[in-house]
């Protein structure tokens, strides 16, 4: 793997900077190998992870699970593709199993996300039907635990 | 009343570890950036931490066999077959203990008889002299050098050993220093030891964190498997420091008779450790290389950084700790850890602490996140800077 790709995995929030540092290149190597990877569409962007319970103007999020037609041609990705220009669309994926396509989707409220379900999604011509689950609590969001307490600072603070 | 005549003579001459007196000054300081932890930052993997809270759930809350937990035993015997070579019975041949700490204590209670010289390889873990020392034997330090990597070689092993020698204790990969040995120079060791008839306690720790070559174990030499007892843990690769567990693998006589002592002091390892324990060796593999990568790359860093500050630092090949030399600051190991705590808040612990020949280095543990170890580093060009113009 890209080293520079590794570091953003796992040294937290580190600048690019101490990125540089880190890796012995210049910052603007780091940066231009940044841009690099997203020329490739391999990095595709920066966002923060939060806990939006947490958060008053929390957002109401739903899992979408579509049943489509494949289309001669085009299979599932221009459906697929279709699906996920919608800015409510948070997370779009093919899957193997009892539906095709399953579909994160957020929205300021549940009439809202509903809104986009019944007028957006389901009058799509080709998608045989959608069965919308909401999200009730996250107790893990990409990689972070959302309650527990931080586990790592409790070391001595010299030890053989 | 002094309490003091009461002590027995050999522990109340036992020096403390060097180490202790600066913890207590560390302790007490805030915004440390610390470099003095001999443990891994990461927190156990919870799929090991899993095994014992289910292992719990089941109501194992029981002594097990002496010897270790069977199931336990078979699981070591299979990790160290595929990863060292070697071959051993877990019926006789494999004793878990309390750390290798725990093995260490145990195999010279066993093995020494007041008088009897113990060779060990210096800087070195701080517990192996005075371990020594409690069991009434005689400790001979073998120094090993910056110009050699910090490796043990066989000519300074002839030159330090003396007739009543009987064994020799290894800690390859070292903490403190880093250095390993080749297979070359361990075969060279291992030639010597047959010559000499020494009984060689290998304790292997730090051998998962290898990062060039292939770690080799000088029980897998020719002629040695007979004459060495194989240490290992769980602490280093695993992230298991608290868990307290470790074995011991050698000849059934030898196991039998570390078993008398630790039946007698310890009875048996931790059940919950040793659940934790197997889940670790069954399916912590892909754990085990995420973090060795992860010290790899700030390894690195670390030493790159340390040489070009002008701390001259040899690259370990092994472990979690840089051993660089302070030498060019015209200030001795000591002077050199207190002025750098006291001006910079960075905490690393003075080479002295491992033993005379560690004089003139500093332990920097590079077990910490990028973020403190870059600052550190910072701050630690930013002293020596200041000690240059200074001067």
């Amino acid at each position: 793997m890209n080293p520079v790709l590794k570091l953003l995995l796992e040294g937290g929030s580190l600048t690019t900077v101490q990125m540089a540092q880190v890796l012995n290149l210049t910052e603007a190597e780091v940066n231009q190998q940044l841009e690099q990877l997203k020329q490739q569409r391999i990095f595709l962007g920066w966002r923060p992870v939060l806990n939006l319970s947490k958060e008053d103007a929390g957002a109401v999020r739903a899992v979408i699970e579509v049943r489509i037609t494949p289309e001669r041609g085009g299979g599932f990705n221009r459906f697929a593709e279709r699906i996920s220009r919608f800015d409510e669309v948070e997370s779009c994926y093919l899957m193997s199993g009892g539906y095709d396509l399953l579909v994160f989707v957020t929205g300021a409220s549940l009439q809202r996300v509903a809104a986009f379900v019944s007028e957006k999604l389901s009058t799509i011509a080709g998608v045989l039907s959608t069965s919308t689950h909401f999200l009730l609590r996250s107790y893990k969001e990409q990689g972070y635990l959302m309650d527990a307490p931080a586990e790592e600072n409790d070391r001595l603070t010299v030890t053989p | 009343m002094d309490s003091n005549r009461f002590i027995a003579r050999h522990v109340s001459t036992l020096p403390k570890s060097g180490i202790r007196d600066f913890f207590e000054i560390v302790a007490k300081m805030r915004d440390v950036i610390s470099l003095g932890i001999g443990e891994p930052d990461f927190v156990t993997p919870w799929r090991i931490r899993e095994a014992a809270i289910f292992a719990l759930e089941k109501g194992k809350t029981h002594y097990t066999s002496n010897l270790g937990l069977i199931e336990l035993r078979r699981a070591i015997c299979r990790y160290v077959g595929e990863h060292y070579g070697l071959s051993y019975d877990p019926e006789n041949q494999v004793l878990v203990t309390v750390g290798v700490s725990e093995a260490i204590d145990i195999a010279l209670r066993a093995l020494v008889n007041p008088g009897d010289k113990v060779l060990f390889h210096q800087p070195c873990y701080v517990s192996y002299h005075p371990s020594v020392t409690l069991t009434h034997g005689v400790g001979v330090p073998v120094p090993t050098m910056a110009a050699d990597h910090f490796a043990l070689t066989a000519a300074a092993l002839a030159a330090a050993w003396q007739p009543g020698c009987k064994l020799l204790l290894l800690n390859l990969p070292c903490n403190p220093t880093g250095g390993t040995c080749s297979e070359e120079q361990l075969g060279q060791i291992a030639q010597f030891c047959v010559e000499k008839d020494l009984l060689v306690i290998t304790d292997e720790i730090y051998s998962e964190l290898t990062f060039e070559g292939q770690h080799v174990s000088i029980a897998r030499l020719p002629g040695m498997t007979e004459r060495t007892i194989f240490l290992h843990g769980f602490s280093k690769a695993f992230a298991m420091t608290g868990w307290r567990i470790g074995y011991a693998c050698g000849p059934a006589p030898l196991i039998d008779a570390m078993m008398k002592v630790h039946q007698y002091s310890m009875m048996c390892a931790s059940i919950l450790s040793q659940e934790a324990a197997i889940e670790a060796l069954l399916h912590g593999e892909d754990d085990v290389k995420r973090m060795r990568e992860q010290y790899h790359r700030r390894r690195d860093f670390v030493v790159r950084r340390f040489n070009e500050i002008g701390l001259s630092c040899h690259l370990p090949r092994g472990s979690f700790y840089a051993f660089p030399s302070v030498a060019a600051t015209g200030l001795g190991e000591r002077e050199f850890a207190f002025n750098l705590l006291e001006k910079e808040r960075v905490a690393v612990v003075p080479g002295s602490a491992f033993g005379e020949n560690g004089r003139g280095f500093v332990r920097a543990s590079f077990a910490t996140g990028y973020d403190q170890l870059v600052e550190a580093c910072r701050r630690i060009e930013r002293f020596v800077a200041a000690r240059g113009s200074g001067r």
